[in-house]
C-alpha cells in the first residue's frame, strides 16, 4: 500500500502531465480512416499535433473547431458544425473523434446538440460516425483522456447486442496509452503464436508504427482498428485488457457483449508475461509454443547476468500511472529499488502500488525526491532530460513525449523480448556512470613525481613515415 | 483584451498594405485550420528572455504539450528551459480561485528560481473566466519587488501573429526604457573604433545560430544592447530605447517595436535578415548606413570582403550539387522571398514560393527576385502543397517543421527552417552550413530506395 502525497503547489513547474484532449486524440489516431476534432482555440490543436509529430515523427491527422473571440462569448456550436461539415466533405474519413477541451468545457458546450444538428443538416454524411468525449484539461492526464476515449468508442461503435455465435480464435485487446506501437506489435505476434486472432483497440501500432504507404501522404490515419472490427468485438472469445486505466471501458464492453474478460496490470517482466501467456493458453486451448519458452528462458538468463547492476540500484520514476505501475512493478522485480514514484494525475489505483509513497506532481518534485533519495537513475519523459543533467544520473526514455531521440515509438518494453532489451537498457545506463576508483598516491610515494610521468599523447597532425 | 484594443494591435502606418483587410482578421475555418494561437505566438516571442520565470497561467492543455520545444539557445542562464505553468483544476474554474492561485504561483517562483522578472501568460480559459492577473501581477510585483509583467494572450484572440504583437506590446508598455544602460566596458574600447550601440528585433538565436555573426558586430564596434530576444537578459530588454539604430529581423510581426522605438526614441531602423551570405551582408551594410559613420562603412566593407572570399570559397565543392536544382519554398512572411534569394545565391531554380503569411511588401520583393510570372502559394493546404510540388517538377521542399512529415511520407527531400530546429543557419557560416544540408537530402541514397518498390513486387509486375 502506498501513501499518496499531492504536491499541492500552485505552480507546475517542469510539468509532466500531458492534457487530456492529447490523450483522447491518440486514442482515435489508432483507428482506421479517423481524424479527431478538438473542439477548443486553434492553439490546442496546433500545439497537440506538433507534440505528436514529434514523438512519432510521422504527420498527424488532427483538426480543431478554431473557436476565436467571437464564437468563445456568443457560442461555439455552430464552429462545431462547420467542422463536422468541412471535415467530412474534405478528408472523408470513416470516423470523427469529437473532443471537448477546458475552453470549451468551461464555455459550456451541448456537444449531444451540435451533433444532432450536424446530422439534421447534413444527412448525406450519415455514414460517417463521429464519436464524442469529454476531455477537459483541467482534470486528469493524457493516460485518463485515452480511457474516456475508448470508453466512448466502445459505446459509440460496438453495437448492444449480445451475440449467440461467437468466433473462437477471435480476441479483443484493450490497449493503453502506456503502449508504443512496437508494444502492440509485440502483442499482436503474441496472441498469433498461438493462433488467435486479435483485434487490438484502438490500434497505433498499426497506423502510427511509421510506414511507407503506397499513396504517400494522407489525411486521415494510415492504419489502425476498422470499424468493422470494432463492431465485431461482441463475437469475440475473450478481451484481454492491459493496464488499470482502460477497466471502465473493460467493464462498458463486458456489459454490452458478455464477453469474459481476462486483466493484466503489466506484461513486462517474468510474471507479467508468464500470467499474459499462461491466459492465452488457456483460452486457445493450445500448449505454450516452444518459441515462447525459449524467449523466456532468454529473459531469466537476462536476468542473472545483469542482476549485480540492477539489484539494489536506486531508480527514480515518473510517469503516469499505469506505466509508472508496470515499471514499479518491472524493476522491483529485478531487484532494483524504487525509491522515488512520482504519477501526473491521482488515479484510483496509486494506492495500490507496492511502494511507500507516490507524489501526485510534476518533475521538479521527482528532481527533488531523486536528489533526496541519492537516486542513480531516472525513468521519465523526455522533459526529464534536463532534470537527469542537473542531478548527474542517467535518463531512460519512457512515456510521452520522447521528443528528443528517434523511434522512441519503435521501442517495446513488453513480452519477454522487450523486458530483457529494456533490461539491458538500465543496465547499460547503471554500469556507464559506474565511476572508477579515483586514484590514491601514498604520502611516501617513491614513483617518478607528478610532473615528470610520462603521459602518452596523441600527434595533432598526421605524420608520414 | 478589448476587441479596440486588438484591433490596435493589427494597426501598422508604416505597412504599406495596411489600408487593406488585415490578414489577422480573417476567421479560421473550423475543420481546416492550421497554425498556432495568439498565447502561442506571444510565448515563442518572449520565451528566449533565459533570465525570466515564463508562467503559462491556464489548464495543463496550454503548457503540458508545448514546454521545451524551443529551439533558441541561451549562452548562460537556463530559467527560461524551465516549464511553469498554473495547471488550472476544475475546482480552481469552478471555484473562480485562479487569481489567488496565479499569486502564490509568482511567489513559489521567485522564492525557487530567483528570476530577473516574472511574465504572466494569460490563456483562454481564465480570460474567460474574467481573471484579473494585471492586477495580480502588480500586487505580486509591489509584495516581491520582482517585476511581473501580465501578458493577455488568450487563444482564441486570434492567430500566433497576433501573439507576436502582443508580446512586443507588454515588453512597451512595461519594460523598455526601464533602466539605463551599463557603461561601455573599459576592455571593450579599442582605439580608433567608436563603439555604436543597438538592437536586433525579431532574431530568436535558433540552434544559436547568432553567435555565427556576433563576433562581426564586435570586431565591428556594434555594441547589441538587446538582440530581442535571442540569448536576452532581462535587464538587456529594458535598455532598448538607447540603441541608436535597430534591425528587424525577419519578422514583420515586430515592426511595432521597431516603429516605437523610432517614433519615441527617434531611433531608426531597417529590414533585414541573416539568411544567405547577400544578405548578411546587406545586413551590415544597413548599420553603417543608419549610423553614418564612414570608418564604420569602411572596416564594414571590409569585413564583408574577407567574409564573402571565405564563404565562396567554402561554397565551391558544394555549388555543382546544387546548381540548376529545382526548390518549393514555403515559408510565410520575410522568409518567403529573403530565402528566395539565398537559394539564388547557390544557384538553385525556386519554382514556387508560399506567401502565407506574407504582406504586399514581401510579395512585391518576391517579382522582383523571380520575376513577374513567379508562382506564389497562398493555401496551406498540405495535399495543394505537394500537388503543386510534383506539378512544378521541384527537386526539394523547404519548409517549417509542420510540412516535415507530409512530405516525407510522399518521398520527397525537406529541409526543414523552422523556429525549432538545432541547427544555425545565419550569417556567412550558416550559409555554408544551409548549402551542405541541401546537397546532403537532395543527394541522399534514401530517396532512390524509397521510390523504388521491392523486386519480388517488380517482377509480379
Amino acid at each position: 500500500m502506498a501513501e499518496i502525497v499531492l504536491s499541492g503547489k500552485p505552480l507546475a513547474v517542469s510539468p509532466l502531465k500531458v492534457s487530456q484532449p492529447v490523450g483522447a486524440s491518440l486514442a482515435f489516431l489508432g483507428l482506421a480512416r479517423a481524424m479527431p476534432l478538438e473542439h477548443g482555440a486553434r492553439g490546442c490543436t496546433s500545439f497537440n499535433k506538433l507534440f505528436f509529430m514529434r514523438h512519432f515523427q510521422e504527420p498527424i491527422a488532427l483538426q480543431t473547431t478554431a473557436m476565436d473571440e467571437v464564437a468563445t462569448v456568443i457560442g461555439a456550436d455552430g464552429n462545431v458544425v462547420e467542422a463536422l461539415r468541412t471535415i467530412a466533405e474534405r478528408n472523408a474519413p470513416d470516423v470523427i473523434g469529437l473532443l471537448t477541451t477546458a475552453l470549451s468545457e468551461t464555455q459550456g458546450a451541448d456537444i449531444p446538440r451540435t451533433i444532432h444538428s450536424f446530422r439534421e443538416s447534413c444527412p448525406e454524411h450519415d455514414g460517417i460516425a463521429i464519436v464524442p468525449v469529454s476531455a477537459s484539461d483541467t482534470l486528469g492526464c493524457l493516460e485518463t483522456g485515452f480511457a474516456a476515449a475508448v470508453e466512448a468508442i466502445i459505446a459509440a461503435l460496438v453495437p448492444e447486442t449480445r451475440s449467440a455465435v461467437r468466433r473462437p480464435r477471435q480476441v479483443n485487446v484493450l490497449a493503453p496509452s502506456m503502449l508504443s506501437p512496437a508494444d502492440i506489435e509485440a502483442i499482436k505476434e503474441w496472441v498469433e503464436a498461438f493462433s488467435l486472432h486479435p483485434i487490438v483497440l484502438p490500434d497505433i501500432g498499426d497506423s502510427l508504427d511509421g510506414h511507407m504507404i503506397e499513396e504517400g501522404f494522407s489525411t486521415v490515419t494510415y492504419g489502425g482498428t476498422s470499424r468493422a472490427n470494432i463492431a465485431a468485438m461482441g463475437e469475440s472469445i475473450a478481451t484481454l485488457v492491459i493496464g488499470p486505466s482502460l477497466h471502465r471501458a473493460a467493464d462498458l464492453l463486458r456489459d454490452r457483449t458478455g464477453v469474459p474478460d481476462y486483466r493484466f496490470a503489466s506484461i513486462s517482466g517474468v510474471e507479467g508475461c508468464d500470467a499474459f501467456t499462461t491466459t492465452l493458453s488457456e483460452i486457445a486451448r493450445r500448449p505454450v509454443p516452444a518459441r515462447l519458452d525459449r524467449q523466456r528462458a532468454q529473459l531469466i538468463d537476462a536476468m542473472v547476468d545483469c542482476h549485480f547492476q540492477l539489484g539494489g540500484a536506486r531508480i527514480a520514476v515518473a510517469a503516469d500511472a499505469d506505466l509508472l505501475e508496470a515499471t514499479i512493478r518491472f524493476l522491483l522485480g529485478t531487484g532494483a529499488q524504487v525509491v522515488a514514484s512520482v504519477a501526473a494525475a491521482r488515479t484510483r489505483g496509486l494506492a495500490d502500488l507496492p511502494v511507500d509513497r507516490v507524489v501526485v506532481g510534476d518533475l521538479e518534485d521527482v528532481e527533488t525526491l531523486a536528489r533526496e533519495a541519492g537516486a542513480e537513475l531516472l525513468i521519465a519523459n523526455s522533459h526529464g532530460a534536463d532534470v537527469a543533467a542537473r542531478l548527474g544520473v542517467p535518463l531512460l526514455r519512457a512515456g510521452f513525449p520522447l521528443s528528443d531521440i528517434y523511434g522512441g515509438h519503435a521501442r517495446c518494453l513488453v513480452g519477454y523480448r522487450g523486458s530483457r532489451q529494456m533490461l539491458f537498457d538500465i543496465a547499460n545506463l547503471l554500469a556507464a556512470r559506474q565511476r572508477a576508483v579515483a586514484p590514491y598516491r601514498s604520502l611516501y610515494w617513491q614513483g617518478t613525481p607528478r610532473d615528470l610521468e610520462v603521459v602518452a599523447t596523441v600527434p595533432a597532425t598526421l605524420t608520414a613515415h | 483584451m478589448r476587441p479596440d484594443e486588438i484591433a490596435a494591435l493589427r494597426h501598422e502606418p508604416t505597412c504599406s498594405h495596411n489600408e487593406g483587410p488585415k490578414a489577422g482578421c480573417a476567421r479560421p475555418q473550423p475543420g481546416a485550420t492550421q497554425g498556432g494561437c495568439c498565447f502561442d505566438g506571444a510565448r515563442n516571442a518572449l520565451l528566449p528572455i533565459a533570465d525570466v520565470a515564463h508562467i503559462v497561467h491556464g489548464p495543463i492543455g496550454c503548457a503540458g504539450s508545448s514546454w521545451d520545444g524551443r529551439g533558441s539557445r541561451s549562452s548562460g542562464a537556463t530559467l527560461y528551459r524551465v516549464g511553469m505553468t498554473t495547471d488550472l483544476s476544475e475546482m480552481d474554474v469552478i471555484m473562480g480561485r485562479g487569481e489567488k492561485r496565479l499569486f502564490h504561483a509568482i511567489k513559489q517562483a521567485i522564492d525557487t528560481y530567483k528570476p530577473a522578472a516574472v511574465f504572466v501568460y494569460a490563456t483562454c480559459v481564465p480570460a474567460l473566466n474574467g481573471d484579473d492577473f494585471g492586477a495580480v501581477a502588480k500586487a505580486a510585483q509591489a509584495r516581491w519587488g520582482v517585476p511581473v509583467v501580465p501578458i493577455d494572450s488568450a487563444g482564441f484572440y486570434g492567430n500566433k501573429n497576433l501573439g507576436n504583437r502582443v508580446a512586443g506590446d507588454a515588453m512597451l508598455r512595461h519594460v523598455i526604457g526601464t533602466r539605463e544602460p551599463d557603461p561601455v566596458p573599459e576592455a571593450a574600447m579599442r582605439p580608433g573604433i567608436i563603439t555604436h550601440d543597438v538592437n536586433l528585433i525579431g532574431e530568436w538565436n535558433i540552434g544559436g545560430e547568432f553567435w555565427n555573426v556576433a563576433p562581426m558586430f564586435d570586431e565591428l564596434g556594434l555594441r547589441v544592447l538587446c538582440t530581442f530576444t535571442g540569448d536576452a537578459r532581462y535587464r538587456e530588454v529594458q535598455t532598448m530605447h538607447r540603441a541608436e539604430a535597430n534591425i528587424l529581423v525577419c519578422s514583420k510581426a515586430m515592426i511595432k517595436v521597431a516603429r516605437a522605438l523610432q517614433d519615441n526614441h527617434g531611433t531608426p531602423f531597417f529590414e533585414g535578415s541573416f539568411y544567405g551570405a547577400a544578405a548578411t551582408s546587406q545586413a551590415l551594410r544597413g548599420f553603417a548606413e543608419l549610423l553614418g559613420d564612414p570608418d564604420l562603412t569602411r572596416r564594414t566593407e571590409a569585413v564583408i570582403a574577407r567574409e564573402e572570399a571565405a564563404t565562396e570559397a567554402a561554397l565551391a565543392p558544394l555549388r555543382p550539387l546544387l546548381q540548376g536544382r529545382r526548390v518549393l519554398i514555403f515559408a510565410g512572411g520575410y522568409k518567403s522571398w529573403s530565402l528566395v534569394s539565398a537559394m539564388q545565391d547557390l544557384g538553385m531554380n525556386v519554382v514556387a514560393t508560399g506567401t502565407e503569411k506574407s504582406t504586399e511588401e514581401d510579395k512585391a520583393r518576391i517579382r522582383a527576385l523571380m520575376g513577374p510570372d513567379a508562382r506564389m502559394i497562398e493555401d496551406n493546404d498540405q495535399t495543394a502543397l505537394l500537388r503543386t510540388f510534383h506539378e512544378q517538377q521541384a527537386d526539394i521542399m523547404i519548409a517549417g517543421d509542420r510540412y516535415i512529415y507530409p512530405t516525407l511520407k510522399a518521398r520527397l527531400p525537406f529541409l526543414d527552417v523552422d523556429h525549432v530546429r538545432s541547427i544555425g543557419y545565419a550569417g556567412y557560416t550558416g550559409a555554408v552550413e544551409l548549402a551542405r544540408n541541401l546537397a546532403v537530402t537532395l543527394h541522399s541514397p534514401v530517396w532512390r530506395h524509397a521510390r523504388t518498390p521491392p523486386s519480388w513486387t517488380r517482377q509480379a509486375a
